[in-house]
């Protein structure tokens, strides 16, 4: 009897100590009393003001109040990452009495430092978690126009990027991706690889938050695990894994444990680099199954193979269009290797770059129409993205080492990529526009990015 | 006989370049030179000559010599100090050049040395190509190397090829001469 229980109470904390292993992206269930349907705006068309000071700890335990500064400071993070407020500088805050609770806000020294909008909140150490209740105020107005509380994890930044995004969202009409998450290669466990007398690193499928924090290993292959693709539900990873000893196809479903294994057998030769498809049924990969690289789609159970080009040159790393019907990919048939996009049934090919040296094409979501990829400039490679619109390519970096392997955020408004700008290979965001360079990375080497959807 | 075998090994040589020189564009066509006409090698005057002793035999040996130290070392000490060289290649290029061919020529002859081995041949590229790109390229040299063997009489199921693209750099380091060395074909013996 006594055993039982304590199985049970041991289960629980088992369960409390890993947030969101079990069920990703569920935010803490939000609770709000009143949609107000407000809209903080800035002065003269200009990005509304923002001061986010800390949270107000409700109890005076030192989790409480570390759990208080940390949601603040992340979502200040948060928020700039989106750049579509700007902010009062924090380190003027101190000169502003702090709020001890909703009641005593001091609305005209924040307006005398200009500020539109003030984001208050309060953390209160609860059974289960946190309870934490947080408004967007009007400074002008001293109105709450996004009253909102939180219950239910005890996960600090996890709190704060739901706050982030639900801000977004009600403010902006932006999807944010605070709570979205990278997945990259990488060889900083420093393993070596069996079989060979080469000294080889393994490298291993690692996953983080969109910021960096909670870097994870997904694989324990032993082997060279590369070129990770998150599902567009976020619960499984594809990537090509070196186990069997050619490279193959495999699938990671991440929050069941479970590995799926796509392209198997002796006559399946190479295969490469698959990208899913935006419904997440199919693969596109490339494969030299008929004698050199080509492009094809695959059920990711393994069945329904489809080979969309049929050219004696290499056809490798493919992309999908947001909307399925499409793929792009890199080819050397003009003699070196250009971006081509063709129609996900083979049908009407055609070139997109003239350029030196072409690879990796990411497509961007909606509503950009583009194609991102890595261009040979001098001796490494920089990002460049393509309009399909209007054809015009433009560069995002320019040099800082060698940069690789673009991907899209969801939202299409940021790009994750490699560069060897600060030593070794490492993963890098940026803004959509080159600016905001963000380094994720910092252990070994780090390449071959994806954002989930 | 000493003439007659000397004229033989210059119309081998002959026909081994102009060989190397038809394969410089499409190197798995290469082949090697035709094995010389015994029969119209010119008989030398005089007397007839004593029969030739058997002592050097012109097949390779169907089993390895049994005392030499390539056949009695484990695999790891054979691969560690391969006796099968590696070949180069020029930047995005997966050409065999003639000292490509060359050491593919030698390669062959250990591998028919040595019936029994199975090699893997790996394709490797520097980090000059993207990541993604370089694994087809290192598909790309690793298949040259091993239609190459093939064409000199290896039997294809004794070679496996696998590209590492610019995973593996044999020099980690960001300069030509490392460069060099990492776009490669490597041959590793799996089993003897």
């Amino acid at each position: 009897m006594t055993k039982s229980i304590i199985t049970a109470l041991l289960a629980i904390a088992l369960l409390a100590a890993w947030p969101h292993a079990q069920q990703p992206a569920q935010p803490p269930a939000p609770q709000q009393p009143s949609e107000l349907g407000l809209t903080i705006s800035g002065e003269g068309g200009v990005a509304p003001r923002l001061a986010v000071p800390d949270f107000i700890a409700l109890s005076t335990d030192a989790e409480t109040i570390a759990t208080a500064k940390t949601i603040s400071q992340v979502l200040w993070d948060d928020l700039n990452f989106e750049r579509e407020f700007s902010f009062i500088p924090r380190d003027v805050y101190g000169s502003i009495p702090k709020a001890t609770s909703f009641g005593d806000i001091p609305f005209d020294r924040w307006r005398e430092l200009n500020a539109d909008g003030l984001i208050i909140g309060t953390v209160q150490k609860v059974s289960a978690g946190f309870h934490v209740e947080m408004k967007l105020y009007n400074v002008r107005t001293r109105q709450a126009v996004y009253p909102r509380v939180y219950d239910g994890s005890s996960n600090a930044r996890f709190i704060a990027h739901t706050i982030s995004d639900e801000i977004h969202k009600s403010q902006r009409a932006l999807n944010g991706v605070a709570r979205t998450r990278l997945t990259f290669d990488s060889d900083r466990d420093g393993e070596r690889m069996k079989g060979t007398v080469q000294n080889r690193s393994i490298k291993e499928i690692y996953i983080s938050d969109y910021d960096g924090e909670n870097q994870r290993r997904v694989t324990v292959g032993q082997t060279l695990n590369i070129a990770p693709r998150w599902s567009p539900d976020g619960r499984s990873i594809a990537y090509t894994s070196y186990r069997r000893g050619g490279a193959n196809l495999f699938i990671s479903n991440i929050f069941q444990g479970t590995l799926d294994e796509v392209t198997k057998g002796d006559k399946v030769g190479e295969n490469w680099l698959p990208a899913w498809s935006p419904d997440g049924t199919k693969l596109a990969f490339s494969s030299t199954r008929d004698g050199n690289p080509e492009i094809y789609v695959v059920n990711r159970d393994g069945s329904g193979l489809r080979r969309i080009t049929n050219n004696p040159s290499i056809d490798i790393t493919p992309t999908w269009s947001p909307s399925g019907t499409q793929i792009a990919f890199t080819s050397d048939r003009s003699g070196s290797p250009q971006i081509y996009v063709v129609g996900a049934d083979g049908l009407n090919l055609s070139k997109k770059t003239s350029e030196s040296y072409c690879d990796r094409p990411t497509w961007s979501p909606a509503p950009f129409n583009e194609i991102a990829f890595s261009s040979r400039s001098g001796p490494g490679f920089d990002i460049r993205v393509l309009d399909l619109s209007t054809g015009v390519t433009k560069a995002l970096t320019f040099g800082e080492g060698t940069n690789e392997s673009p991907a899209f955020s969801p939202n299409g408004r940021h790009i994750v990529f490699t560069s060897t700008r600060s030593g070794k290979a490492q993963v890098f965001t940026m803004a959509r526009d080159g600016k905001n360079v963000r380094q994720i990375t910092k252990a070994g080497n780090n390449e071959k990015p994806d954002w989930s959807k | 006989m000493k003439a007659a075998r000397s004229i033989a090994t210059l119309v081998a040589s002959a026909a081994l370049v102009t060989a190397v020189a038809c394969g410089k564009k499409t190197p798995p066509v290469a082949r090697p030179a035709p094995p010389p006409p015994t029969t119209t090698a010119p008989t030398p005057p005089g007397p007839p000559a004593p029969p030739e002793p058997a002592r050097e035999p012109v097949s390779v040996p169907a089993e390895p010599v049994r005392d030499d130290a390539i056949s009695s070392a484990s695999l790891d000490d054979l691969n560690k100090n391969s006796p099968l060289k590696p070949v180069y290649f020029e930047l995005d290029s997966s050409e065999l050049s003639a000292a490509n061919q060359k050491a593919l020529d030698d390669n062959a002859a250990l591998l028919k040395r040595y019936p029994s081995w199975a090699v893997t041949v790996e394709g490797h590229c520097d980090e000059r190509g993207t990541a993604e790109y370089n694994l087809a390229l290192g598909e790309r040299r690793a298949i040259a190397a091993r239609a190459y063997l093939v064409s000199l009489g290896i039997a294809a199921d004794r070679l496996r090829t696998v590209s590492y693209g610019k995973e593996f750099p044999f020099d980690p380091g960001h300069d030509e001469t490392a460069f060099a060395k990492n776009r490669r074909a490597h041959f590793v013996i799996t089993s003897k």
